[in-house]
């Protein structure tokens, strides 16, 4: 499997990243090291292992249906743009 | 509108259902409706780097309630899968969401429409955080976000697309959010967005196999407002094939004030989410003897319900459906059955005087006072003949209001019924002396002239005579 110039146009679409010719360029050829790197995985014989979706032995990690004390709203909109009323202010994004 | 009948109408429902919860489905921050902006939120629901997300296990065990209750199979292994996209109502830019292991997959419910039952398919239920909500300002420049409903757990039920009619699609969400609220698992208050339905629909001329190509109808707000957002698709794309023209895949946007639906973004870039599995998340294995606890607290369902009261109780489907349509009726129902034996009464009460006043002043059954004991014990009165059928409309109006039991109404109001020969006999005489007329046309053979003796009686009586005993004892002195 590689990765192609148009995959890496694709994937910058729906990041909403703006990339020029040679950041594409560069970022296929990265992109594509990387997978190489990761194929030598397929060195491994795994013909005895199951397939997991998670590395570590644990299963069923969970909390009991308690409520916690939420952050001050000071706290909340520390790192906001720009606030209006206690809310988050953004430029509108049309439905996408 | 006129629907064509060249098409055959094909139908498959998206409902978002909020689990009632005390906490979110990943943090400890509350799930309350209507908290100011931004007050239940915290670095894990803000989607701060670095923190870790930690299962609610009562929402995973609501999503199996509700899963097992529309009939499908619990998976034995689960897991959690992260859906990725930009948009400001999404603080982590995914939603941790299930993709190829939901929780529960291939289940049905039964439908009902213009008397005949059909099974609809459910294709899966799978357990998912909700997103946050957004209001739009600056005449449409800027948005403002409000975080609080960011990780309210909520399940997605995805049906087959085995609905065909509008109606069916109504029936479907009436019958999912009964059980829903059987379950306990859920609020489902459509205005509160507890309970949201998406719907993809297409049309096919009859005998083909083949879908057509479908549009995904949102942003409807009531059952009525989902009936009639398909009724006019049904007609839109039926124009456009009549037109010989190509149905576009997309989503629309359905317009209940204008009765319209409106393009709003083609489907295929859009849905390119790119799930894999949430590292931070491990995965669940649910045991059979999980699985038998909770199937335990599962209530007698609607169907079962409605299947006993037909059986038991002699009701008729209409009846039963209506009963059983909501758990806090029936509840009342049963409850009344303690106090009498005659259950057609109390169904006739509560289908007619009941749900008459809730509808009238809209409002809900935990809004009024009354209670099964009440009403078992006002029939009970009805049926030993301490109040007539007028007064106990009198006193069914104060058991409402303030929740008295009847026989303290009926004392407090001094209710009770005069059947009293004696007394009765009294007020006849009066009246007939009074309306010399009236009695002369009814012995002319006038039979309506008796009409307005009896209701000159009850009037007299303040509607506390014993109406059989009046007429009985009217006619003897007539005749």
């Amino acid at each position: 499997m590689s990765i192609t110039l148009k995959d890496v146009e694709h994937v910058a679409n729906l990041a909403r990243l703006e990339l020029s010719d040679a950041e594409k360029a560069q970022f296929t050829d990265q992109l594509n090291a990387i997978l190489k790197y990761a194929e030598k995985l397929n060195e491994l014989n795994t013909d005895e292992i199951e397939p997991t979706s998670h590395v570590l032995p644990i299963t069923n990690v969970m909390r009991d249906d308690v409520r916690k004390e939420s952050l001050p709203i000071e706290k909340v909109l520390l790192n906001a743009p720009d606030e209006e009323d206690g809310q988050i202010k953004v430029p509108a994004v049309l439905e996408s | 509108m006129s629907v064509s009948n060249k098409y055959e109408t094909v139908v498959g429902l998206e409902v978002h259902v909020e689990l009632h919860t005390n906490s979110k489905i990943f943090c400890g921050c509350s799930t309350a409706f209507g908290a100011p902006p931004n007050t239940h939120t915290c670095p894990v629901c803000l989607g701060h780097p670095g923190v870790l997300p930690v299962l609610n296990k009562q929402a995973v065990e609501y999503a199996m309630k509700a899963a097992m209750a529309l009939n499908c199979t619990v998976a034995d292994i689960s897991k959690f899968d992260r859906k990725n996209y930009f948009y400001p109502d999404s603080p982590k830019a995914y939603q941790i969401s299930q993709y190829d292991q939901p929780i529960g997959e291939h289940g049905w419910i039964d439908i009902e429409v213009n008397g005949e039952t059909k099974r609809i398919g459910i294709t899966r239920l799978h357990l998912e955080e909700d997103a946050g909500k957004l209001t739009h300002v600056d005449g449409g420049y800027a948005s403002l976000v409000d975080f609080n409903r960011v990780g309210t757990p909520l399940v997605e039920i995805v049906s087959e697309p085995d609905i065909r009619t509008p109606e069916e699609a109504k029936a479907y969400l009436e019958k999912l959010r009964a059980i829903m609220l059987y379950c306990d698992v859920s609020d489902v208050k459509m205005e509160e967005g507890s309970l949201r339905c998406d719907a993809n629909i297409s049309l096919r001329p009859y005998g083909q196999e083949k879908f057509g190509t479908r549009a995904e109808l949102k942003n409807m707000n009531s059952f009525r407002s989902v009936q009639r957002g398909l009724e006019y698709e049904q007609v839109r794309q039926a124009e456009i094939l009549d037109g010989g023209g190509e149905v576009v895949q997309e989503t629309r946007r359905y317009d209940d004030a204008v009765g319209k639906s409106f393009s709003m973004r083609g489907k295929e870039e859009a849905h390119d989410y790119r799930y894999f599995p949430d590292p931070d998340l491990v995965r669940l294995h649910i045991s059979e003897e999980w699985k038998e606890n909770v199937r335990a607290s599962i209530p007698e369902l609607p169907d079962a319900r409605k299947a006993r009261y037909q059986a038991d109780y002699g009701l008729s489907s209409y009846d039963a459906d209506v009963i059983t349509a909501s758990k806090k009726l029936a509840d009342l129902f049963e409850e009344s059955l303690a106090y009498t034996k005659d259950a057609k009464a109390v169904a006739n009460w509560v289908m007619g005087d009941l749900l008459g006043y809730l509808n009238a002043n809209n409002l809900e059954l935990s809004d009024v006072k009354l209670t099964g004991q009440g009403l078992g014990e006002m029939i009970g009165l009805l049926e030993k003949g301490t109040i007539n059928g007028k007064i106990a409309k009198t006193v069914f109006k104060a058991m409402l209001e303030n929740g008295k039991l009847p026989g303290q109404i009926v004392e407090e109001q001094g209710l009770v019924q005069i059947s009293d020969e004696g007394a009765i006999l009294a007020i006849v005489d009066a009246v007939i002396e009074r309306n010399p007329q009236s009695v002369e046309d009814f012995r002319a053979g006038k039979e309506k002239a008796i009409g307005f003796l009896v209701g000159q009686i009850m009037k007299e009586t303040k509607g506390k005579a014993n109406p059989a005993l009046v007429n009985k004892m009217l006619l003897d002195r007539l005749s």
